[in-house]
């Protein structure tokens, strides 16, 4: 029987001892390797700890809410110099998680564009985009950091004399000056009816795939779903009697004080971040594309399909699945990468974290540990989503 | 009345042979090596910084100089070891060199909690601000909205917070790893001012493209003792340190410079007699010799000619005396007696 087989299957073979089993070596084996390094890591942190006690160095967590002292010149929250080293962390992450997460949509679409374009039948579309891949791609990304925030300083104009945009927007070298929404009380309903246009778009464009379907003829879903996004906000913002200001910069001294301030630091560090990131993403989509067989373009042609739709509708959602994974290590480089912010003072969580507040407490160790985790887990839940899109889009085989 | 000669022989024997092994074990080691291993800056104008030859010359380093003369009579008897702001402290501790001559402010933290321990003030300086001249600015309390251009990770980030703060002053702060990045910035106009100590400001004024469209503006936001540093656990080597630069100080005191020392080794002024071993047996106390203070200001100079030719009227800094004048002269450098 079936289960006398599976028994038999575990014993040693007769006739030889027990440390003749290979099954039984192997275990022995991989017990004592995971004995040593489990050893080996209990020993260097043992030492450490010993070496920070002997010199007198303080360990610990708690200077985490200790008094940074320090003020940090862009921050997403409400941050004085009187808060606590937690909260420096928290205005660091945050400033990281915006340019990971601005860096990944832009650097996207650009390597989409370039990736296609080097693609093109059109000779000089497709050799301008391979002499962009080539000629970023192999200049180093601080170098790229550093030639943008240097060049952009100088071109801009001074604060005293600004270009003005009709005297609401200002283009300096200290920044961009736009006008910033002050919200009020009711200010929520606009971004509920926002949230519910939305909502209804994606139903719409549902409602619209069915109809396209089982009739052939699509209602113009694009149009009622844009006309929803502006008119019921639009709506709200009236219904509750105008809530939503504008706040203007206006010029005081030194700077200009009020409204939104978009930094030069960060247009320098996006802009590089996405040139050089959308280098490698257009090299991993046209990839994508040539592995997809050439069966499925002739086809698609011999269908009537232009070469828009074609690219769009056949070549690209199975390019995808060859896109994916590479894809997702660019991110994390992009992620990883916008940590060269110190270079140009950008107050990301590496400078102003793992920087500004290793150097005033002291204790490395920890800084160092808290920040490595922070990037492990931001790379994991990026990775997570993409593989989740990825088995999402396997070939289903029945 | 043997036995008594004899004990008392044999006591004196003892406490000479005491005395004598009781001396500082970093002494032996740097007289053994036969040079002085000091830690200087990685290029700091005036304090310690590398000519176009590779000699190091600043006011640092002549403290370190001052040393090996007290030493070997030598001032060049020294290796130099550049290190960062960061690196400084646990190369002191580990022991790559004995002193640390590197700006270095003596603060409670520093002295109490990395185990080191400061050997008097070189210099005291404070955290000062630098405008365009053009800008208008004439006083740190028209700096309100300002943005400001600093190094990170120095004491600089928390005294202007604390001082912006406590005057309810508001600015906008740039914190960038490298100086010559912060200076490239405030040079270029995207900051209205930069901070650093007052004494660093002046150096950075000459790297500046045109030295004389900035202004230092006269306010020193906090304190910087600077001096130098030695490891905890060797008092002897402490006090041959301290004291070198107290004989240096004392010297300018009493006008024994490197250019009379000769005709004051004839002074009748009981002071000067003690300071240049004439009298007295200081300098074996701290292990040197009968003429160190001696050694020390021939081959290197008393404080205020080492003061003048690094950072004063001898250099292109050119920063005045200021706080860092003898006591009588309304300073603050102030040595307590050779007796």
């Amino acid at each position: 029987m079936s289960g006398q087989d599976d028994v038999a299957a575990r014993l040693p073979p007769p006739g030889v001892a027990f440390w003749g089993d290979p099954r039984l070596r192997g275990f022995v084996f991989q017990a004592i390797v995971l004995a040593l390094v489990v050893w080996l890591f209990w020993t260097m942190a043992s030492n450490a700890g010993d070496a920070l006690k002997r010199s007198g160095q303080a360990t610990g967590w708690s200077f985490l809410w200790n008094t940074a002292g320090f003020d940090i010149g862009f921050k997403l929250i409400d941050y004085t110099a009187r808060d606590r080293h937690i909260d420096v962390l928290v205005v660091g992450l945050l400033n990281t998680l915006m340019i990971a997460g601005l860096g990944i949509v832009l650097a996207t679409v650009l390597g989409f564009v370039v990736g296609i374009a080097r693609l093109s039948p059109n000779w000089l579309v497709s050799r301008m985009a391979a002499a962009y891949v080539e000629f970023v791609r192999n200049v180093p990304l601080l170098l790229w950091i550093l030639f943008f925030y240097l060049a952009l300083i100088p071109i801009l104009p001074p604060v005293k004399q600004a270009i003005s945009l009709g005297d609401t927007l200002f283009l300096t070298n200290r920044g961009l000056y736009m006008p910033k929404l002050h919200w009020t009380e009711g200010a929520i309903w606009i971004v509920v009816a926002l949230a519910s246009a939305i909502v209804l778009w994606v139903a719409t464009t549902v409602w619209a795939r069915r109809r396209q379907t089982a009739t052939g003829r699509r209602p113009p879903d694009l149009l009622i779903g844009l006309a929803l996004v502006i008119a019921l906000p639009v709506a709200a913002f009236f219904a509750t009697g105008a809530p939503v200001s504008l706040e203007f910069p206006e010029l005081k001294g030194f700077n200009f004080q009020g409204g939104l301030a978009i930094l030069p630091e960060l247009v320098a560090l996006l802009f590089a971040l996405t040139i050089y990131t959308a280098a490698y993403i257009g090299e991993i989509v046209r990839s994508g594309i040539e592995g997809v067989s050439k069966g499925q373009s002739e086809a698609a042609s011999a269908l009537g399909l232009s070469r828009g739709q074609r690219l769009r509708l056949v070549v690209i959602p199975q390019a995808m699945r060859i896109i994916i994974p590479p894809l997702t290590s660019q991110y994390l480089n992009l992620t990883k990468n916008s940590s060269l912010a110190a270079a140009i003072a950008f107050p990301d969580l590496v400078h102003v974290f793992a920087g500004t507040s290793l150097n005033q407490t002291g204790q490395a160790l920890e800084i160092l540990a808290i920040t490595a985790a922070i990037y492990l887990t931001i790379s994991l839940t990026v990775s997570g989503f993409m593989n989740l899109y990825n088995y999402a889009t396997r070939l289903k085989e029945r | 009345m043997k036995t008594a000669l004899a004990t008392a022989v044999l006591a004196a024997a003892a406490i000479t042979a005491a005395s004598a092994q009781s001396g500082s074990p970093t002494l032996a080691k740097v007289k053994s090596e036969g040079y002085l291993k000091c830690g200087v800056s990685d290029g700091l104008a005036g304090f310690s910084n590398p000519d176009a030859q590779g000699n190091w010359t600043g006011l640092d380093v002549d403290i370190c100089r001052a040393v090996a003369a007290a030493i070997f009579d030598n001032p060049d008897a020294v290796r130099y070891t550049s290190t960062t702001a960061k690196e400084r402290f646990t190369a002191l501790q580990s022991g790559e060199f004995d002193l640390l001559s590197r700006n270095t402010t003596l603060t409670m933290q520093r002295d109490v909690a990395l185990g080191l321990e400061f050997t008097g003030i070189s210099y005291y300086d404070g955290q000062g601000f630098i405008v365009k001249t053009d800008s208008g600015v004439a006083s740190v309390n028209d700096l309100n909205g300002a943005t400001v251009c600093t190094q990170s990770g120095t004491t600089t980030e928390l005294n202007v917070a604390d001082y912006f703060a406590s005057h309810g002053m508001q600015y906008q702060i740039l914190t960038f790893e490298k100086e010559s990045e912060a200076l490239t910035a405030y040079d270029s106009g995207r900051c209205d001012a930069y901070t650093t100590d007052q004494s660093g400001l002046y150096a950075a004024k000459l790297e500046l493209a045109d030295a004389n469209a900035h202004l230092v503006l006269p306010e020193l936001i906090s304190k910087e003792p600077l001096g130098p540093a030695v490891r905890q656990g060797d008092d002897r080597w402490e006090d041959l340190v301290r004291w070198t630069l107290y004989a240096m100080i004392n010297a300018e005191e009493l006008g024994v410079t490197s250019q009379n020392i000769d005709e004051q080794l004839n002074s009748q002024n009981p002071e000067i007699r003690r300071l240049l071993g004439i009298e007295g047996d200081f300098g074996e106390q701290l292990g040197l010799t009968k003429d160190w203070a001696v050694r020390i200001i021939r081959k290197v100079g008393n404080y205020g000619e080492v003061f003048e030719k690094n950072v004063g009227t001898g250099s292109p800094l050119q920063i005045a005396r200021g706080k860092n004048a003898l006591w009588t002269n309304g300073g603050l450098q102030y040595a307590p007696p050779i007796r």
